[in-house]
């Protein structure tokens, strides 16, 4: 839909590491019993599996993440995830589950730079030095729900509720600003 | 008069001058000095006024631990008052002013109060204040705020930004002295991951100053090789300018980390506090030199022998031409040696213990000074700064033996231990009698989650004053001159006369004199702790750093116990004062609160709305135009609502999906309703009460699919009836099959309201929404105007209504979409107010509005939505309690005024008769209007 557009239009800010959000981003909320076999099959044609406690897996453009003991968040691109939807909800209409598209409840955005964690070391009670790649982490930023992963080389990435992106921008915005290394 | 020594100075480069102010008086100091040697460099012994008797203060110390030395720096955005110019660095242009004077330091009309002494003792305020009533609000407390408080306070906000950092560690390092840095290297060496926090830019603590050897190296030449090492290992991180602010539960520590206060203006932050979580903290805080308690102890020129020694080692700054050195123990000697090494004189050294027979006390009187024994100082001469010394038998009451012209007088009454982090977190002490001091209790440490001591205190911090001592602990030989025993001195002298003790200060920063305690002690204060509280002993910004062990020496004294049956005064957090900028942090101006928006935010603000904070939602309460108040736009909207077609954001309504095969079962017990009965494709109002009965949220539930239901929720309830949900499923009835999602932030929701409504959506096109496609309480899925839409045939303001959802993203494009078509229609949006005032017209109920914690929803004539046939439900049991079922208590009725007149929001509607406390009865009150 040519009108979507996302919470803050893909606002970049250049500091001792850029911050940005990173546009619109296809999310399923996935809540299940995670032993499902049928579950597995589905994220399986996807190329994925069904990701171990704290753990985030992906293939191509499409991860999913565990965010608890019965839920996952697939991560896709945008158009798609209204048919990723549909299919997993037909994947798993046998059994008790309940998969939701989120993609317009959530901000999503990247910490890209060298010095990227201490941005975040500054909001988020995350031992980052032994934070390692595959892991996503449900915690906060400052006064906000938030979870992060480390999506590339020097690069996070951490998701939040629509509604705060505001806030969350300025927070990334203030951390990273130039003269705040920390080290 | 103090002055700079032509050479040394251990910390200064006196290749960088650097130019700063005192009180306007330009002055010039070296990069590496403090705001405190650089002034004493400048030749500036008197550096303020006492809080009390306005008394002319110096510099004691040379630390944290420093009471007097207090300055306004800076100015307008950048002023900040109370800054302990002993730890603050100098930088260029640094403005310094001093305090507690009025019209000047040098004049002062506060001083007459030093004359006063004998009227103002301990309580004056307690006793003085009580009578007669009025007079304290109108009199005294005008007057006391006047002459009270110590710097000014800033009339700026303050331009620095502040912020807050994680860090997590196995072993965190508490002080970079040689224990520190000893302690440090055993951990790193096992592999664990290990910080060092030290407080002054400076690794070594006191050992460069003070000597000794260690490992076969000068003190300073092993510090250095340590750091060195501690820098190569990748499992170390070194902090200076970091103080360990407090140990809490579970291994948090807060550092204090100055970043930029030496450097203003250059864009960075100018404090960090850290945020640690740690395994095992070690203290390694050294120790801080006591005073001893003689007759104008707190003349310009009186300083701690430490102290004095640090100035001239560290910063070639020499605070007399003359010192007496007066002392209990033998590690003063040093300072003796440190000033004949600079090239100055030592009058005199006035030892109060019977003999004074260590190798430290030779050597100072083999370079011909002398050593009086068993003497004490009676008195102090001098009003701005010392002149000289009255000396007397430290056993008798005063009688002077002979006069002793000085500029200076060093005095050491001992060492105490830094166990305020020790102590912090539960750590208990014990009392050393040989060193006259408490000290960590190695058996009875602060203890974490599964008993293991939090915290271990090494060096002087674990009450080892030596660096044999010290290093041993460590398992590194060290040599030093050895020391014999000191003598606990808390009176000089020790039967000094009542004149002698209301001029012989032990807290300098609250005018707290030995007097003070003792007559605290007749008046019958047992308890150290009221003792403090009555006198103000310990209660300045310091908080009784030099204070404390001599004032509760000399109560327990007075009291005629032991001082460990005394005991000490609590230890809490932080250990120096810390910013309030470093606390709040990022959390200030925009990003002071989370504020949440909504898709169409920016729209509401482009077009003038007038804001209504809903939770942390800003929801839009009207919308005026120009020249109209609140009021009459309110009214306007609610007209073209009635009239035309009106258009609200609802996006802040709550929504949450409940779906399983226990879903029915569950909603039936959340609600007061059935809601397992509800057709699928059909709505339904709800009412959701605690467990205590009292109505806590409604909303209108959808059945979307067999099984699976929505519920609507408050705009403020969304994230807390979710939780409420999770709650009983997670706890309670874990074994339900039932899962919900909290969709609030997927759609956004306009309700399209009005007459014209349905012609406005029929216009868009894209689906049936007539009413008999769509009856009142059903809805339907679809496209209008091209956009996905979940089209609900609900009103929450009583007129012809249509609640449509559509994916947030595209919620400003669909908003904008009803507008343009809408133009024709005269669609207009309108605000929570307006709602509120239809709602309130139609009977509706505000959940805040007509439920405030104590309401059932019986109370509101909401029986009937309450299923008679349900065997249970969230609040049943309690709604049957015999209060709850009073026919006496509070019913909503519907009033309308014979004259038209609004009634103002929130009356009471008064009864005859009055109260016990003289209130008038009341029979109701106003919810809504």
């Amino acid at each position: 839909m040519s009108d979507a557009v996302s919470a803050l239009n893909g606002q970049t800010h250049d500091g001792f590491a850029r911050v940005a959000e990173a546009g619109l981003r296809g999310m399923v909320t996935i809540r299940a019993d995670l032993d499902s076999t049928a579950l597995a099959a589905a994220l399986g044609a996807l190329g994925l599996s069904v990701p171990a406690k704290r753990q985030i897996v992906s293939a191509g453009d499409t991860s999913v993440g565990w965010m608890g003991p019965d839920e996952l968040l697939l991560l896709c691109d945008y158009a798609q995830a209204p048919h990723l939807c549909a299919d997993l909800s037909a994947a798993l209409a046998g059994e008790h589950a309940l998969v939701v598209t989120v993609s317009d409840a959530r901000a999503i955005f990247t910490v890209q730079g060298a010095r990227a964690d201490q941005v975040l070391q500054k909001l988020c009670p995350v031992d980052f030095a032994t934070l390692p790649v595959g892991e996503l982490r449900r915690t906060r930023a400052a006064q906000i729900a938030a979870a992060l992963w480390r999506s590339g080389p020097d690069e996070l990435s951490l998701v939040c509720f629509r509604s705060v992106a505001g806030y969350m921008i300025g927070l990334l915005e203030v951390s990273a600003r130039k003269g705040g290394e920390i080290f | 008069m103090s002055t700079r020594l032509a050479k040394g100075g251990r910390l200064i480069d006196r290749a960088v001058p650097l130019n700063f102010t005192f009180n306007g008086k330009p002055l010039r100091g070296f990069a590496g000095d403090t705001l405190a040697s650089a002034l004493l460099g400048a030749g500036q012994v008197m550096l303020g006024r006492s809080f009390k008797y306005h008394r002319p203060r110096g510099l004691v110390a040379s630390g944290v631990e420093e009471p007097n030395a207090l300055v306004g720096l800076g100015r307008n955005a950048r002023f900040e008052p109370d800054q302990r110019t002993t730890t603050t660095e100098l930088f260029e242009g640094a403005e310094t002013r001093s305090q507690n004077h009025w019209p000047s330091l040098d004049f002062d009309v506060g001083e007459i109060n030093d004359k006063l002494y004998k009227f103002l003792p301990a309580g004056f305020y307690y006793k003085t204040f009580m009578f007669p009533r009025f007079a304290w609000k109108h009199l005294f407390e005008p007057i006391v705020r006047q002459s009270a408080g110590l710097g000014a306070v800033p009339r700026e906000a303050d331009v620095d930004r502040y912020e807050q950092a994680y860090a997590y560690t196995d072993v965190l390092v508490a002080g970079g002295g040689v224990a520190g840095l000893a302690a440090a290297l055993r951990a790193a060496r096992t592999g664990q991951r290990v910080m060092v926090l030290e407080q002054t830019p400076h690794w070594g603590g006191r050992a460069p100053v003070d000597g000794g050897q260690i490992d076969g190296q000068d003190a300073g030449a092993w510090v250095k090789h340590a750091v060195q090492a501690l820098e190569a290992m990748e499992n170390v991180t070194l902090m200076t300018r970091t103080m360990l602010a407090g140990l809490h539960d579970h291994g948090y520590a807060i550092g204090y980390q100055s970043v930029g206060d030496a450097t203003p203006g250059d864009g960075r932050p100018r404090h960090r506090l850290w945020r640690i979580r740690a395994g095992l903290t070690i203290t390694a805080t050294g120790a801080i030199e006591r005073p001893l308690a003689f007759a104008g102890n707190d003349v310009p020129g009186v300083m701690l022998a430490g102290a004095v020694r640090d100035y001239i080692v560290n910063w070639a700054v020499s605070p007399g031409d003359r010192t007496v050195i007066v002392t209990n123990n033998d590690d003063a000697y040093r300072t003796a040696l440190a000033v004949l090494d600079a090239g100055l004189t030592v009058a005199a050294v006035i030892d109060a213990r019977p003999r004074a027979a260590g190798p430290l006390a030779q050597m100072v009187r083999d370079r011909g000074v002398r050593v009086l024994e068993g003497r004490g100082i009676a008195k102090v001469h001098g009003r701005k700064a010392v002149t000289g010394v009255a000396i007397c038998a430290q056993a008798g009451e005063g009688g002077v033996i002979e006069q002793i012209a000085c500029d200076c007088v060093a005095m050491s009454g001992g060492w105490s231990p830094v166990v305020h982090l020790w102590s912090h977190c539960g750590g208990k002490l014990t009392w050393d009698a040989v060193g006259a001091m408490f000290r960590p209790d190695a058996s009875r440490p602060p203890l974490g989650d599964a008993g293991q001591p939090l915290a271990q205190a090494v060096g002087a911090a674990n009450g080892l004053l030596t660096l044999p001592e010290i290093m041993a602990e460590a398992d590194l030989p060290a040599v030093a001159e050895p020391e014999a025993p000191l003598e606990p001195v808390w009176a000089m002298p020790a039967g000094a006369k009542e004149a002698l003790k209301f001029k012989s200060f032990l807290d300098y920063q609250n005018d707290v004199k030995v007097s003070d305690v003792q007559l605290a002690a007749r008046e019958g204060y047992e308890s150290v702790e009221h003792t403090k509280r009555y006198t103000t002993l310990g209660m300045a910004t310091d908080q009784g750093k030099l204070s404390n062990i001599n004032g509760l020496a000399v109560l327990s004294d007075a009291l005629g116990q032991p001082i460990p049956a005394t005991g000490t005064t609590t230890f809490r957090p932080p250990y120096t004062p810390i910013s309030f900028g470093a606390i709040s942090a990022e959390a200030r101006g925009e990003i002071f609160q989370p504020l949440r928006r909504t898709s169409m935010h920016a729209w509401h603000e482009a077009h003038g709305v007038a804001w209504e904070p809903v939770g942390l939602w800003r929801r839009p309460y009207t919308y005026p135009r120009t020249g109209e108040s609140h009021r009459t736009a309110v009214n306007r909207e609610i007209t073209n609502t009635r009239t035309n077609v009106g258009l609200l954001d609802a996006s802040t309504l709550g929504k949450i999906v409940v779906k399983g095969p226990d879903a029915g079962r569950f909603l039936d017990m959340m609600y007061t309703n059935m809601m397992s009965t509800l057709p699928v494709g059909k709505c339904r109002y709800g009412l959701m009460c605690n467990d205590n009965g009292f109505l806590m949220d409604d909303g209108v539930v959808v059945r979307l699919s067999e099984d699976s239901w929505l519920c609507h929720t408050t705009s403020g309830g969304a994230d807390r009836i979710h939780g409420h949900m999770e709650d009983w499923l997670q706890c309670e009835w874990w074994d339900w099959k039932v899962y919900t999602a909290n969709l609030t932030e997927q759609f956004a929701q306009v309700a399209v309201v009005g007459p014209k409504a349905r012609m406005l959506l029929e216009k868009l096109g894209g689906m049936d929404v007539s009413a008999e496609a769509l009856p009142f309480m059903t809805f339907a899925e679809g496209t209008l105007g091209g956009f996905p839409v979940r089209v609900f045939r609900i009103s929450f303001s009583g007129e012809l209504s249509y609640e449509i959802a559509v994916p947030a993203a595209q919620g400003l494009a669909f908003w904008q979409a009803l507008h343009d078509a809408g133009g024709e229609f005269g669609a207009m949006p309108y605000g929570t107010e307006a709602l509120h005032v239809m709602r309130a017209e139609k009977g509706f109920i505000m959940i805040g509005d007509e439920s405030d914690g104590t309401v059932i929803p019986q109370d509101l004539g909401l029986s009937w939505a309450i299923s008679k046939k349900k065997a249970d439900y969230i609040g049943k049991r309690a709604q049957e309690r015999s209060h709850m079922t009073d026919p006496d208590r509070w019913q909503l009725v519907g009033l309308e005024t014979l004259d038209g007149s609004v009634l103002p929001d929130g009356v009471y509607a008064v009864a005859d008769g009055f109260n016990a406390n003289g209130q008038r009865h009341v029979q109701g009150r106003v919810t809504s209007t």
